[in-house]
């Protein structure tokens, strides 16, 4: 790609990035949430890729990193869900923590904690996905 | 509220992502490690046959409290069916995850194997708890979805031409399933089973819910391969690994399918006559032509395959009978004895077809071919294999002792005493066609002489697959006790009260 191209993205990455964790941090008071914003941040990693080319060992060594981010973040998700079974109520996806006030940032309870860890889950699994896709091409042009 | 329900989709869930984080640094550990997740889900699932399947308990996910006796959380229900096939799903499962320790071994990506393997078992789980419709389709997806790569998993043209097909029919079906449950929630404004059978009790549009049964019985259909949507079944079972064929044909098609049929025909709409009358004729028709499909077949996995969209039929056949008589309102205790041996053929289904399944791997494992022409004379070198399959190929032809037997004369009998004539002499000829396939099976896998000098290089197989082989093959003679009255009212007799009574299920649920 052109310098204009690599400049722009250097200099648009790091926005799309901090919009994601915006959409990821308020899910549980504007649209969008974990998923959305998962998108949105996996989105920045594409661009940059897509922008400075691909290099194939650098982006397996960042596969496995994405995948063993993936299957951490999906265990936490699973974790926070039994953390109600283990509370003391014995009650499987209890929302136990303080809800706050409602329209704050920090409220509803669990819900902020779920949308971050959805949101990691999200953007580490587009990316792999988007890696394995690169990865099978430049495996068949070999 | 019983903690034990959430378990059975938990565990599996956790142990998936476990295998791959721990696999990575540690191999091996997967191998193990889904033996023992899903010995310890038969624990709990053998557990609760034997506490509580009488009664019917509920789990409020969440601690969703309903409102005005409408319930707006999501519910997990465990009763005397959901507590049946989880038994099967857990036991075979376990079976099949203890046989891939030595099967899986030839194959890369062990890893990738194991934790695809405890995902299809929390999709299972996860369907046959779940207390209303979205999240049977949710879970169902996790499932099969897991199923379309488990079939891919050795990435040779055949199981990627295999898995195609599956995955096109399976999204057809899925999108079906889907448009089915948004029509449901348009009209009825609730997902809950329980709820809707609340609703509609209290009239509805019968025009508008006969497209929606069609749309349900042809999604779910689809993914239980009934007789006009079974296309994409024998290129799959047979291509996927043993193990896994094994829990695609003894627990998937049922728990995907035909137990999500038998729930809302039973618990959720209200019976009628012409619905009934349908699928007992897809039974009766997969039953005949998936045998006479099966018969010139020479690739062993492809003869099980067939087999077992004929076997189904004899499930959907029988409870499609049992669905007339309690649609038309007389007797029933006929209906219950047809029911009764559905549900008994079902169970007897997943073993003797895993354990053939498992034979069938146990053949390709040795000497590396699917084709019935090329083997022969093996029962010498492997006794134990040809025992246990001389067994389960006695038990799919209802031969006396095996269960197979018990199960398919309840079923005739019941036909025959429901004035079903046509019906009870179908089941009676395809019985014969089967042992008729089997017998060819028996004779030219394992008695057959071959000429080829290979009779020394072959061994029996190693001890996590016999085992394997040899519990199922016991379970085969055991599950035959069932056909004794009063066990059968034990085990099987919660399943078939909470289905014979239409609105048992619904009120318990509302109730609690």
């Amino acid at each position: 790609m052109t310098v204009i191209v690599k400049k722009t993205t250097q200099l648009i990455a790091g926005m799309v990035f901090l919009y994601g964790i915006y959409v990821i941090i308020h899910g549980h008071l504007t649209p969008g949430g974990g998923f959305a914003g998962g998108v949105v941040m996996a989105g920045s990693f594409i661009l940059l890729i897509l922008a400075f080319g691909s290099d194939f060992m650098h982006l397996t060594k960042e596969e496995s990193g994405s995948t063993l981010y993936e299957n951490l973040a999906i265990l936490v998700v699973v974790f926070l869900s039994v953390s109600g079974l283990l509370y003391g109520a014995r009650i499987f996806f209890l929302n136990w923590l303080p809800k706050g006030t409602a329209g704050e940032l920090v409220s509803a309870g669990m819900l902020p904690l779920y949308n971050i860890f959805v949101g990691i889950e999200v953007a580490s699994s587009i990316l792999t996905i988007f890696l394995a896709l690169v990865i099978f091409k430049e495996e068949t042009l070999e | 509220m019983n903690p034990l329900i959430p378990l059975f989709v938990i565990i599996p869930l956790a142990g998936a992502f476990l295998i791959m984080i721990i696999g990575k640094f540690l191999s091996g550990f997967g191998r193990y490690f889904t033996s023992a997740i899903l010995l310890s889900l038969v624990v709990f699932s053998i557990y609760s046959l034997f506490t509580g399947s009488g009664t019917l308990s509920l789990y409020k996910v969440g601690g969703w409290e309903p409102v005005n006796r409408i319930p707006i959380g999501i519910y997990m229900v465990m009763d005397g069916f959901t507590v049946i096939v989880l038994c099967i799903i857990n036991i075979i499962g376990f079976l099949s995850a203890f046989y891939s320790i030595s099967y899986i071994k030839r194959y890369t990506s062990e890893n990738f194997y194991y934790a695809l393997f405890c995902l299809m078992t929390a999709g299972m789980n996860g369907v046959v708890l779940s207390g209303d419709l979205f999240n049977i389709f949710v879970f169902m997806e996790i499932s099969v979805i897991a199923a379309y790569a488990l079939v891919a998993f050795g990435v040779e043209k055949n199981e990627l031409e295999a898995t195609f097909k599956y995955q096109v029919l399976g999204c057809l079906a899925s999108f079906m399933i889907l448009i089915g449950i948004g029509f449901i929630y348009w009209k009825a404004k609730t997902l809950n089973i329980a709820d809707i059978k609340e609703v509609l009790s209290s009239g509805y549009d019968r025009t508008y819910y006969l497209v929606v049964q069609i749309l349900i019985l042809s999604g779910f259909g689809l993914k239980a391969a009934i007789i006009p949507f079974h296309a994409w079944l024998p290129d799959a079972h047979s291509s996927a690994p043993s193990p896994i064929s094994a829990m695609l044909s003894g627990v998937l098609i049922k728990a995907v399918g035909i137990y999500v049929i038998i729930r809302l025909f039973f618990n959720m709409f209200e019976l009628s006559e012409n619905m009934s009358v349908l699928i007992t004729t897809l039974g009766a028709l997969s039953m005949v032509i998936g045998v006479f499909l099966a018969i010139g077949q020479w690739d062993i996995k492809r003869l099980l395959a067939y087999h077992s969209i004929s076997q189904m039929g004899y499930v959907v056949l029988s409870v499609g009978a049992g669905m007339i008589l309690v649609a038309q309102g007389e007797k029933p205790e006929i209906a219950t004895l047809a029911i009764a041996g559905g549900i008994f053929h079902l169970v007897n289904h997943a073993v003797f077809k895993g354990l053939l399944f498992l034979n069938a791997g146990a053949i390709e494992y040795t000497i590396g071919t699917r084709d019935l022409k090329e083997m022969g004379g093996l029962a010498k070198q492997m006794p134990a294999t040809s025992a246990t399959s001389f067994i389960a190929s006695m038990s799919i032809s209802g031969i006396p002792p095996f269960n197979g037997f018990f199960s398919k004369l309840i079923i005739i009998i019941a036909c025959v005493m429901a004035k079903f004539y046509l019906l009870a002499a179908l089941a009676v000829l395809v019985s014969i066609i089967t042992l008729a396939s089997f017998l060819k099976f028996q004779r030219y896998a394992f008695y057959n002489k071959t000429d080829r000098g290979r009779e020394k290089t072959i061994k029996e197989v190693p001890f996590p697959m016999l085992f394997s082989m040899v519990i199922m093959s016991l379970l085969c003679v055991l599950l035959s006790l069932l056909a004794i009255p009063d066990i059968r009212d034990t085990i099987l007799g919660p399943a078939i009260d909470i289905l014979m009574d239409p609105v048992k299920y619904s009120t318990q649920i509302i109730g609690i």
